[in-house]
């Protein structure tokens, strides 16, 4: 699979990023993104905890949600090009989750002669519920 | 509640080596299939120097380091502690092999009031260098404390 290669001509403000919609989140998945990222906090493993917590069982890390907007724009533009990205998390995620993330081109512009675009994205839940909103800047050819 | 007398507040530089185990470990757990994570020579094809590095790939950073200094030194009870917003801004490709440094900086503490009750937001910056003293990349998290 080659990484992808936008080019600045063909995009235009407005322009629809191709959505990412993830695979079910399974608490499987949670415990393998602790042990990745050394994120131990133990609300996204040990379900008595998450209870205590409030959200009746464990919640998916915020940096999994990111994670996906990462694979969003990454698919998208490939990873070379991604110089911002920035997110704010909204809902927590449950396993069983199904992740959609759309975005859209907000800006075109050259800046020291580097060819740049702004983009905002929108990750929702199976239920419409908004888990993260962000922004990214990519590079293009 | 956190004080807004930990504004400025610095914490000691920290170290985090980039291991091809950890970025294939990764990839693996947020879901993303691309070769260009796991197999070396993929990688190279496609131009990169080694295994190619998820943009978020950064987070094991912060929780190798300054993360934990911040929540320890502040003594946040980790059952009212979320993740409110993450930023990265990236200056330069990160690879395997490369050793970064870094040290966390308290840029803000807010009280915000809202349906959920009263919590602290707190803003934390960290801009991270490689082993040829050039910025790879500026985080800025903002972790939100209930009360």
């Amino acid at each position: 699979m080659a990484q992808p290669k936008v080019l600045f001509d063909d995009i235009e403000v407005g322009y629809e990023i191709p959505q990412l919609v993830t695979a079910p989140i399974t608490e499987t998945q949670l415990v393998m993104y602790a042990g990745a990222s050394g994120d131990f906090n133990p609300i996204h493993t040990v379900h008595a905890f998450g209870e205590k917590a409030g959200f009746g069982g464990v919640i998916g890390h915020g940096m999994l949600s990111m994670g996906f907007a990462g694979r969003f724009m990454t698919n998208w533009v490939g990873v070379k090009a991604v110089k911002k990205l920035a997110v704010q998390f909204r809902s927590v995620t449950k396993p069983k989750n199904v992740i959609t993330i759309s975005g859209k081109v907000v800006k075109k512009y050259t800046e020291d002669s580097l060819n740049l675009v702004d983009c905002e994205f929108l990750a929702t839940n199976q239920d419409s519920d908004k888990i993260i909103v962000g922004t990214a800047t990519a590079e293009l050819s | 509640m956190i004080e807004k007398s930990n504004i400025g507040k610095e914490y000691r530089e920290y170290t985090f080596e980039i291991e091809k185990c950890k970025i294939r470990e990764l990839a693996r757990a947020i879901g993303d299939k691309s070769k260009i994570f796991y197999d070396e020579d993929a990688a190279r094809e496609d131009g990169f120097e080694g295994l190619a590095v998820p943009p978020t790939f950064s987070t094991l950073f912060a929780m190798a380091g300054g993360l934990e200094s911040v929540i320890k030194d502040l003594k946040i009870d980790m059952t009212k502690l979320l993740h409110g917003g993450q930023e990265y801004e990236y200056f330069k490709a990160i690879k395997p092999g490369d050793v970064v440094k870094g040290k966390t900086v308290i840029k803000d503490v807010i009280e915000k009031s809202g349906k959920a009750g009263t919590m602290d937001f707190l803003v934390m910056e960290t801009t991270y260098i490689n082993q040829n003293e050039e910025p790879v990349l500026c985080d800025k998290c903002t972790l939100v404390v209930r009360r």
